[in-house]
């Protein structure tokens, strides 16, 4: 009754004439309806980005995550207490001790000046808010922006409906949410949205040949290399780039180089400053760079300065490897235009070979000559490691075990890509083949930068993050086309679809294009086959059922169609079409009731496809990316939450009750979070700028006590901070770390030898274990007093729950050190069997202040533990990297 | 018995023996007693036996000429002046705050605590004594040993001095007593309370706190597994939790540090009061310190009242919120809405005053201040407190109509951008 007494005056209202003439008044054209609902989409995705990765937040609370967020939260901190001239200055006392750390010159500043600049401008409209609140959600707020930015590369790649595809999947695509959740306060959380941004720029400027553009693209750039080392990926990228569109432009068309040369003018100029710098960096006199630089670089290069100042800051062997790749491209492009001209001179195609024979030997030469000169001298630093290790993932493995201890330096396992990229890993070359479809400058960055990004992603787990973007776009693409071509049949009914997607601006160039397409796209298309029979089997099956075979435009089947249509027709017939809607037409005249509900069904299955998509992704999110990794939470008895905190607990006791100027040593993953919540210093961390200083602290964890305790005291070191997961089966502490604090000291102290500690090849603590092992400091720190603990019903006393054995030295005597502190929770009764939980135990060392003639030291123990979730174990067995990151230096 | 504090009851029956009529009694106190002096009381006993009542009587310091080695007085005034002959009971309570000196000074893991307290037997007073009698209460039968002013006699948990008869003014008697004392010696050395008023509806408490355990310093090894496994013979003096008793209809109770969350807290409420269990991160050994926050949320109506002038009055609670502790130094800040105007503080005993000025979320003029600051402050302190201001409702709406016309104008601008067109070339 009442309902209906409602609506009769709201249908009165709809009817009477004024009001309907207002309505139609009001009503929007299609173009702004489209707008707005584009608009809408694009605030909706903005905000979801930003809520998704709020999960830790709500879980746990406002918290910085992991290791190395914890030091640049410390730095900017700083920065915002002291300034920003005091934080260019600073050096740190704090770690490295005895040695230091000059901050200021050694890291990528623009994580910590962007969090501060958003501190200041929300104090600055009385916002009163902590610097923590801050530093939490720069990810997530970068990630929402990169959505933005995603948008609007997806338009200048292929339309918008591709650049909305594109943002969504971006925004909740396990990939980058691994690096971006809310507390991973870390440079790339901001550097991805520079790296996009920059790419977008770059393109929109080739794209249009603008200047303002190219400018963008330049101070986007500034910003990435401020903020992030996966730099050097930016300027190795664009000059291969610009390679590739100079062998098209100068092998087939010749027309269009010059306009396009011009957006890289401005990125290669760009790249002077640091060649500059970097020859005065090898005379050594760094304090009169920036004057020098201004004088000879003024007016234009103004900008280049800004982007080269990040470039000062490092250390400059890392730079240089880039600084000399660029210009040696830039210069490449010279000569191509030279050699053109020449050519143009000579007008004798013989002359012109002699000519060209002569002047590649000599250079070929001199080139060599000065790079031998220049090595031997020095001016030329060898590469670091870690690029060794880029181009041979087994390099670091044999040579720089620092490297190779790291977990998230490893190759990547295909789980992992499964992990983080789900059904983006099966649209990625269907998206490749569209890219090749419609092959235009566009397309041939794009289809650049996701070859090569997923080429690094697969030497290294944690590169999986630069190619998340490009892997994103590719698919959104995929999605966008096949979803376009789908509806266009759907929506077709009698009349004939319309011809094409939207642009046609490239369809000038196509037979050229065409061609590199077909011999790629064949390529993948044999291994999408594969992919497509085995993952998705579901919308494979239905079409078979269905029985018709020219209507498989599903995002894999598109494929499988166009490779049968191109064995049977010639190739420059199908050349001409830019969209699979053509391809199907011209096949399945015959067919037209089935043809429209095969593209329900398919879209149904894209449907299905994405939202598992995107239920995979909330999952993830929610189950393996979103723990802080210093908190963690297990499930107790009765299903109650147990938090175990013994991290804190130990850092806040450091903090509160050892001398302000206690030194602490430990292992170097420790450090930063020692100096940032323990507020003392270290003798390394996980900066691991100096390899001999690490294996002496490897060095004394793996002699015994006495010899240890000489190299204590040299160190001056007053406390020993040990992990240790033998109560509660934490399986990551520092005991399975050992072998390699073994393998780091014996790398650079030939007495430590890898073989003393294991028996047979084994590595083992029970008591088959070899004697210098059990007797070695760190098995002494570990286990002292852990043979009188029953840590298990039925089990010996000393039985360790992380490796599942009875310890072999239950009797340890602690001559030089003595137990500080323990840290607690692994006796509580809520320990049940099927509960995994882990424990560390912590030494230190004090110096007694009684007897002044022998300086004395006490050495304590910490026992630390920490509950491990059967969630956080689940997500280690899928070797996903964000649990067991141990961050080392950026790249 | 509580950490560090000693609470004081004396009886005193007083005759005047002058001339004059005495409308005051002078309480003496040593220096040294005087610094750490947290609260004196005093009540007059009216009336006998089932009748009695008490009266509560002004205590203010005074400074006397006569003085001997720096003597502190206290004047009580009395309700009427007492004449010639006349005799008159009163009860004073006082309490001292750090009189218990761990002795030895720094003890192991497994021992248990012992303090010393320095008192005199006979209590100093300007007045001529003639009978008096002190009774010292331990909190366990272990006391190690203690001066004799005969007569002394120990009986279980008391100690028992005097009757002394006819000691004449100002007259000392030192006595020493070492006894076991595993209570919690929790001090909070620095406490900053910061209410903020908000009259949309909260009021808003943070409290800072810096915790030390000020009992005999821990010496040596800190082993868990003696800890864990041994509870009532190993760190006996220490203490792993603290209750702090907060108003009822409290929410959005958080406890946390420097470096997060501090996990281990639990809250029970009733319409009475709430209780609030922290632990902090790791037992406190005698010399182990711990800083936290404690922060939560009361419901306006509950503390902030309209007198009959027309302005407003915060009634709060003075004094630290946890059980049993005594603070150092404590800071109470009340930060008053933003426009409010002639704040004032009523406390019932001395404190400093000043006034700052401080900038919360969307500030432009600040927030008044009203800090009070107290040393020595112990349970009994807390009683309630007015800051008392006058406030026009209208700046209630200042924010909201800042932040519609920063909209506002962000929409217009939009509009704006959207339909002219800047492009020099057409």
């Amino acid at each position: 009754m009442v309902a209906t007494k409602m609506e009769k005056p709201a249908a009165d209202l709809l009817t009477s004439p004024g009001v309907s003439s207002l309505f139609k008044s009001l009503k929007l054209k299609t173009k702004q309806q489209e707008l707005l609902i584009r608009v809408a989409i694009l605030c909706l995705v903005y905000v979801l980005a930003f809520i998704t990765r709020l999960f830790s937040v709500l879980r746990y609370e406002s918290m910085i995550h992991e290791f190395d967020p914890y030091f640049n939260y410390r730095v900017t901190q700083y920065l915002t207490r002291n300034g920003f001239y005091e934080f260019w200055n600073w050096f740190d006392s704090e770690s490295w001790y005895p040695l230091g750390r000059i901050v200021g010159g050694t890291l990528y500043p623009g994580l910590m000046v962007t969090a501060a600049f958003i501190y200041w401008t929300l104090r600055f409209l009385s916002f009163a808010v902590h610097i923590r609140e801050v530093c939490v959600l720069t990810a997530p707020f970068f990630a929402s922006n990169t959505t933005i930015v995603a948008y609007f590369f997806g338009k200048e790649l292929w339309d918008s409906g591709a650049g909305l595809v594109a943002a969504v999947l971006i925004a909740i695509c396990p990939g980058y949410i691994s690096r971006s959740v809310a507390g991973s306060y870390d440079n790339e959380g901001v550097a991805i949205f520079a790296l996009l941004l920059t790419f977008y720029l770059f393109v929109k400027a080739v794209n249009t040949g603008s200047l303002a553009w190219a400018l963008a693209s330049a101070f986007g750039y500034f910003y990435m290399v401020s903020a992030w080392g996966g730099y050097v990926f930016i300027i190795n990228l664009i000059p291969l780039y610009v390679i590739v569109l100079l062998i098209r432009f100068v092998g087939f068309q010749h027309v269009q180089s010059g306009e396009h040369m011009a957006a890289m003018g401005v990125f290669f100029l760009m790249q002077l400053p640091p060649i500059v710098a970097y020859m005065k960096a090898g005379i050594g006199r760094r304090e009169w760079l920036l004057p020098v630089q201004i004088n000879l670089l003024s007016g234009f290069l103004v900008v280049s300065l800004f982007a080269s100042l990040p470039c000062l800051l490092k250390n400059f062997s890392e730079v240089s490897h880039s600084v000399i790749n660029m210009p040696s491209i830039s210069t490449l492009v010279q000569v191509f235009y030279f050699l053109d001209w020449v050519k143009f001179l000579l007008n004798d195609p013989k002359k012109f070979h002699t000519f060209l024979r002569i002047t590649v030997t000599s250079a070929v030469a001199l080139g060599a000559i000065a790079l031998g000169v220049g090595t031997a001298s020095g001016f030329i630093s060898p590469w670091t490691g870690r690029f060794y290790s880029l181009l041979d993932p087994t390099y670091a493995k044999d040579h720089i075990p620092i490297i190779a201890s790291v977990s998230e330096h490893q190759p990547t396992a295909w789980s992992s890509f499964m992990f983080d990229f789900h059904i983006l890993l099966f649209l990625f070359p269907a998206g490749l083949y569209f890219c090749f479809k419609r092959l235009s400058d566009a397309t041939i960055f794009i289809v650049m930068y996701g070859l090569t990004s997923m080429y690094f992603a697969g030497v290294m787990v944690r590169l999986i993050l630069v190619a998340t973007p490009a892997v994103c776009l590719i698919s959104a693409i995929a999605v966008s086309a096949t979803i376009k071509n789908l509806t266009q049949l759907v929506r077709a009914k009698s009349k004939p679809a319309p011809v094409g997607s939207g642009k046609g601006t490239t369809s000038t160039k196509a037979p050229s294009k065409g061609y590199y397409g077909k011999v790629l796209a064949g390529f993948i298309l044999v291994w999408s086959q594969k992919l497509v029979s085995e993952f998705s089997a579901k919308p494979l099956k239905l079409d078979l059922e269905n029985g018709f075979n020219g209507l498989l435009t599903s995002p894999f089947v598109g494929k499988i169609n166009t490779k049968q249509v191109n064995e049977d027709r010639s190739i420059s017939e199908k050349n001409e079409n830019t969209s699979i809607n053509m391809d199907n037409k011209g096949s399945l005249d015959q067919s037209p009731p089935f043809q429209k509900n095969g593209a329900i069904a398919l879209l149904f299955g894209a449907f299905f496809l994405l939202s598992r998509y995107v239920i995979h992704c909330t999952w993830v999110t929610s189950e393996a990316y979103s723990s802080p990794s210093i908190v963690l939470a297990a499930r107790g008895a009765h299903g109650n939450r147990v938090i175990f905190d013994d991290y804190r607990e130990a850092y806040f006791w450091l903090r509160q009750n050892t001398p302000p100027d206690a030194k602490v040593m430990s292992w170097w993953d420790y450090g930063y979070q020692i100096t940032a919540m323990g507020n003392r210093t270290v003798i390394v961390d996980n900066n691991t700028w100096n390899n001999t200083h690490i294996a002496t602290v490897g060095r004394a964890m793996s002699s015994y006590e006495d010899e240890a305790y000489e190299i204590m005291r040299s160190l001056d070191v007053d406390y020993v901070l040990v992990v240790f997961g033998g109560v509660t089966g934490y399986s990551s502490d520092d005991i399975n770390k050992f072998l390699w604090m073994v393998r780091i000291g014996g790398g650079v102290f030939p007495v430590i030898k890898e073989p003393d500690y294991l028996v047979n090849g084994e590595y083992r603590v029970d008591k088959g274990a070899a004697p210098k092992m059990l007797n070695c400091l760190m098995y002494k720190l570990s286990y002292y007093r852990f043979g009188e603990l029953t840590t298990e019903y039925g089990k010996p006393p000393g039985y360790d729950r992380a490796r599942g054995v009875e310890i072999g030295n239950k009797d340890i005597k602690l001559e030089h050190l003595e137990e500080a502190f323990t840290t607690s929770n692994w006796i509580r009764k809520m320990i049940h069997r099927g509960s995994i939980h882990r424990s560390g135990l912590g030494m230190a060392a004090r110096k007694t202040t009684g007897d002044t003639t022998q300086e004395a030291f006490d050495f304590k123990q910490l026992l630390n533990q920490d509950g491990w979730s059967n969630l956080l174990q689940f997500a280690l067995h899928y070797n996903c990297n964000a649990t067991t990151n141990f961050c080392g230096v950026l790249l | 018995m509580l950490c560090l504090l000693k609470r004081f009851f004396l009886l005193f029956q007083i005759e005047n023996i002058g001339n004059a009529p005495a409308s005051e009694v002078l309480l003496a106190f040593s220096p040294t007693q005087f610094d750490h002096l947290a609260l004196v009381k005093a009540a007059s006993v009216v009336g006998k036996k089932k009748k009695k009542s008490y009266v509560p009587l002004e205590v203010n310091p005074t400074e006397r000429p006569v003085a001997p080695n720096g003597t502190k007085y206290y004047a009580i005034s009395l309700l009427k002046a007492l004449e010639k002959g006349e005799v008159a009971t009163l009860e004073i309570f006082y309490s001292l705050t750090h009189t218990l000196e761990p002795f030895p000074v720094e003890i192991s893991q497994s021992e248990s605590q012992l303090v010393y307290y320095h008192d005199s037997a006979i209590i100093l007073s300007p007045y001529h004594i003639q009978q008096q009698a002190t009774l010292f209460k331990t909190p366990s039968n272990k006391v190690e040993s203690f001066t004799r002013v005969e007569p002394t006699d120990r009986a279980g948990t008391e100690l028992k001095y005097g009757p002394y008869e006819g000691r004449s003014p100002f007259s000392y008697s030192p006595v020493i007593i070492h006894f076991e004392n595993n209570n919690p010696f929790a001090v909070v050395e620095e406490l900053e309370r910061e209410i903020e008023v908000s009259h949309w509806g909260s009021v808003q408490v943070t409290e800072h706190y810096k915790l030390a355990h000020a009992g005999a310093r821990h010496k040596g090894v800190f082993s868990r597994v003696e800890y864990q496994s041994r509870p009532s013979a190993s760190g006996v003096s220490s203490f792993k939790h603290l209750v702090a008793e907060l108003p009822p209809r409290v929410h959005s109770v958080y406890y946390r540090d420097n470096i997060g969350n501090i996990s281990s807290s639990r809250l029970r409420t009733n319409s009475k009061k709430s209780e609030l269990l922290i632990e902090p991160r790791y037992p406190l050994f005698g010399g182990w310190k711990a800083t936290f926050v404690i922060g939560y949320g009361v419901p306006l109506q509950d503390f902030l009242f309209e007198s009959a002038t027309g302005a407003r009055y915060l009634n709060y609670s003075f004094g630290c919120p946890l059980a049993n502790t005594v603070v150092d130094k404590l800071t109470i800040k009340v930060v008053l809405p933003e426009g409010s105007k002639n704040p004032s503080a009523q406390v019932p005993f001395t404190v400093e005053q000043s006034f700052e000025t401080k900038y919360s979320y969307l500030d432009v003029i600040g927030r008044t201040v009203v800090v009070l600051e107290k040393r020595n402050v112990v349970p009994e302190h807390n009683i309630p407190f007015q800051v008392h201001y006058n406030f026009n409702p209208v700046f209630m709406l200042a924010e909201p109509l800042m932040l519609a016309s920063v909209f506002f104008l962000f929409f217009i601008t939009c509009l704006a951008y959207l339909h002219i067109d800047v492009s020099i070339r057409k």
